[in-house]
């Protein structure tokens, strides 16, 4: 897998190289307790101040405003169950239809299930063609008892970018906690939360050059808290559990590389996707790009190809070492497309030959030229074998 | 990433027999382009209605890809009533096995074969032209969901849903499903208290399940005591072959005990046709 072209970085990513000679020491010979009181402890409860601070620079807010925690799942879980917990006497959240499970899953079982004799009324707000919130649906569907909004900043899958600004604008102005599922989004966009309404945000290590199994909360200072982990007293009471001291080191090194290489982000990285996508839908006639085009990560390019199979594309690119995704049924072991998909009204035809192309710094214009150059006889020879063909299934008799 | 089988990749990624053909004698098509999978067979007959050529179009993922190509390759040169024969598991089988999710691959290929068949016959498409629409999601029939109930004794919605994707969507039809498994293993159950004149034909993996619950039942009990065990080791046709393990590995009533005992409660539970073959000494390891 060395000549792998690696093209699915909303899934996971590299870790980068600086990030692993970083945390090396701390798997090694610095593996002292941050709460220790001796010179070991010392360096590793340093370490985590220190990567406490790169993240908080990287996301501009204040470095005790950080919680560590195992993965953005556990971050969303957090930031949700506090927001509940801590307004008693509220029983509603929003959310949307395209969330990740970590929220939208969790969402669902509190109001399907409840927790401790409680059930929560959800309102999950659709979203039109291209993937795009209406602002005004946001204002209607809070109400006096909504305890929380929690709306992604940016998708997983169409790489579609919130205007969350606005939403924990009117979220501030009825006095309803706002939490944005950040996961996708940092590392990959600007994010300076001094000047933004937002009071909890979520991030992950592995999708920004970090190794997996860390993540991040911000809790916006003042904001009513209640933990997820009961143990010691590690984050400042408000997460048990001894600090993975690595996996702290690392994010910290990653957030401060994040920062140095979103302009490389913002220019090259969106220039290659959108040449990757500009050529595919030259070459390849009955496909089309999922997703709204202008608010966008750059890094991200989801397209649909008519009459295949998403699966087959993967396993297909696969075999020239290419490595993508899909929100095809096949591919994700359930029998439907993905929530996202159908949430959009992508018809079902499109949505199974859905393929996802995520890019990150590491990419280059020669793999970029590669997928170009292998992609399109692929979806031929798919269309081949389909009963369908590069007709429509209505023009058949 | 799914565990496909190299046989699998190989029919994937190079199928034989991918394509149309012109004028085809019989040309079915089941699935649709809505539901994720859809597969056309082409089939053309010679004079002494054997299988002369045929093709398939498919749209789906790997599993149904490789599927269709291994029902051409396990149809072609038969005549149509023995094409009739093949079922899912012998696709499944062929290719070396499928993930438990992906067998509805394997039964698109059956449905597929089942549909031209009764073109050929000029008979009706029972799986889906008959019968009620029980998956909405999906389009499948009670018809569909009672074979594949029969055929492989599935007990749980989620195996039904493995094989025929129905229930697999919004859910709303998960209480009906476990009604037909009821019934069916209701009328299962009937037919075995009648005496075990199961007017239907067993498929392999029945008859292997149900050899094995026998033995289980009323063999070993019964050799355990003596010390002793049975193993199946394979079931060719009416012919079943076992061996003997410990005190009865030595036991010089072993060759009675086989047809005999064995063999009556074999015939007696599962199939008047069984013989029993002791194949002890055949195998290494006693």
């Amino acid at each position: 897998m060395t000549e792998a072209i690696y093209f699915d970085n909303n899934a996971t990513t590299r870790i980068a190289d600086e990030v692993r000679e970083a945390m090396a020491p701390y798997l090694d010979r610095l593996y002292g307790n941050p709460h220790s009181m001796h010179t070991f402890g010392e360096l590793a409860g340093r370490a985590v101040n220190t990567a406490r601070e790169q993240v908080a620079h990287l996301l501009g807010c204040r470095p005790e405003e950080i919680i560590f925690t195992s993965c953005g799942t556990e971050s969303n879980n957090t930031a949700i169950l506090s927001a509940l917990e801590t307004r008693p006497d509220k029983d509603h959240i929003v959310t949307t239809r395209v969330e990740h499970p970590a929220v939208g899953g969790l969402c669902r079982k509190l109001s399907e299930q409840g927790l401790a004799g409680k059930r929560w009324r959800l309102t999950e707000l659709p979203v039109d063609g291209e993937g795009m919130l209406s602002l005004p649906d946001v204002g209607n569907a809070i109400d006096g008892a909504t305890a929380a909004v929690s709306v992604m900043w940016a998708n997983n899958e169409t790489g579609v970018v919130f205007p969350v600004e606005r939403i924990g604008g009117m979220c501030r102005d009825k006095g309803v906690l706002f939490h944005t599922d950040a996961v996708q989004a940092v590392g990959k966009i600007p994010v300076n939360l001094s000047e933004l309404p937002i009071d909890m945000l979520s991030l992950s290590g592995h999708k920004l050059h970090a190794p997996k199994g860390i993540g991040a909360l911000y809790v916006r200072g003042g904001v009513r808290f209640s933990p997820l982990l009961i143990g010691g007293h590690q984050e400042r009471n408000r997460r048990g559990g001894t600090e993975a001291v690595p996996n702290i080191v690392a994010l910290g090194k990653a957030a401060e590389l994040a920062a140095g290489r979103m302009e490389d982000e913002r220019t090259r990285v969106r220039a290659m996707r959108d040449r990757l996508e500009r050529e595919l839908l030259a070459r390849c006639p009955d496909a089309r790009v999922n997703g709204h085009r202008e608010s966008r990560l750059p890094n991200t390019a989801n397209i649909s190809f008519e009459y295949v199979e998403g699966e087959s594309i993967l396993l297909m690119l696969d075999a020239h070492g290419i490595c993508a995704s899909s929100g095809s049924a096949c591919t994700s072991g359930s029998l439907e497309p993905s929530h996202v998909m159908r949430a959009m009204g992508v018809p079902y035809t499109a949505a199974h030959g859905s393929l996802r192309m995520s890019l990150s710094v590491y990419n280059t214009e020669a793999e970029v030229d590669r997928v170009i150059e292998v992609l399109p006889p692929i979806i031929r020879r798919l269309r081949d074998i389909s009963p369908f063909g590069r007709r429509a299934p209505a023009e058949r008799t | 990433m799914w565990d496909y089988t190299d046989k699998v990749m190989e029919h994937f990624l190079r199928p034989k027999y991918a394509g149309e053909i012109e004028n085809p004698d019989l040309d079915a098509t089941v699935g649709n382009i809505t539901c994720g999978d859809a597969l056309r067979i082409m089939l053309k007959l010679d004079d002494a209605g054997r299988i002369a050529d045929a093709r398939f179009q498919t749209f789906g993922c790997a599993s149904a890809i490789a599927s269709s190509d291994a029902l051409i390759e396990l149809i072609l040169g038969k005549t149509v009533d023995e094409a009739a024969e093949v079922t899912n598991d012998d696709i499944a089988e062929y290719l070396g096995g499928l993930p438990e999710q992906k067998l509805h691959c394997s039964v698109l290929g059956m449905e597929a074969l089942q549909k031209a068949i009764a073109q050929y016959r000029g008979e009706k498409f029972e799986l889906a032209d008959e019968g009620e629409i029980v998956c909405h999601c999906f389009g499948v029939t009670d018809k569909l969901i009672e074979k594949v109930i029969g055929e492989h004794g599935l007990q749980t919605v989620e195996e039904v849903t493995n094989y025929t994707k129905a229930g697999g969507g919004c859910g709303a039809c998960h209480g009906r499903i476990r009604e037909i498994i009821a019934e069916v293993r209701g009328r299962v159950a009937e037919a075995e208290a009648a005496g075990g004149q199961d007017p239907r034909r067993l498929t392999n993996v029945q008859r292997m399940r149900m050899i094995e619950q026998t033995l289980d039942t009323e063999i070993r009990p019964a050799v355990r005591r003596d010390g002793g065990d049975v193993e199946l080791v394979d079931v060719i046709g009416p012919e079943v072959q076992i061996a003997f393990r410990g005190n009865c590995a030595w036991c010089r009533t072993r060759e009675f005990t086989a047809d005999g005992f064995i063999g009556e409660k074999l015939r007696e539970q599962v199939d008047p046709e069984i013989t029993v073959e002791d194949v002890s000494e055949q195998l290494p390891g006693i």
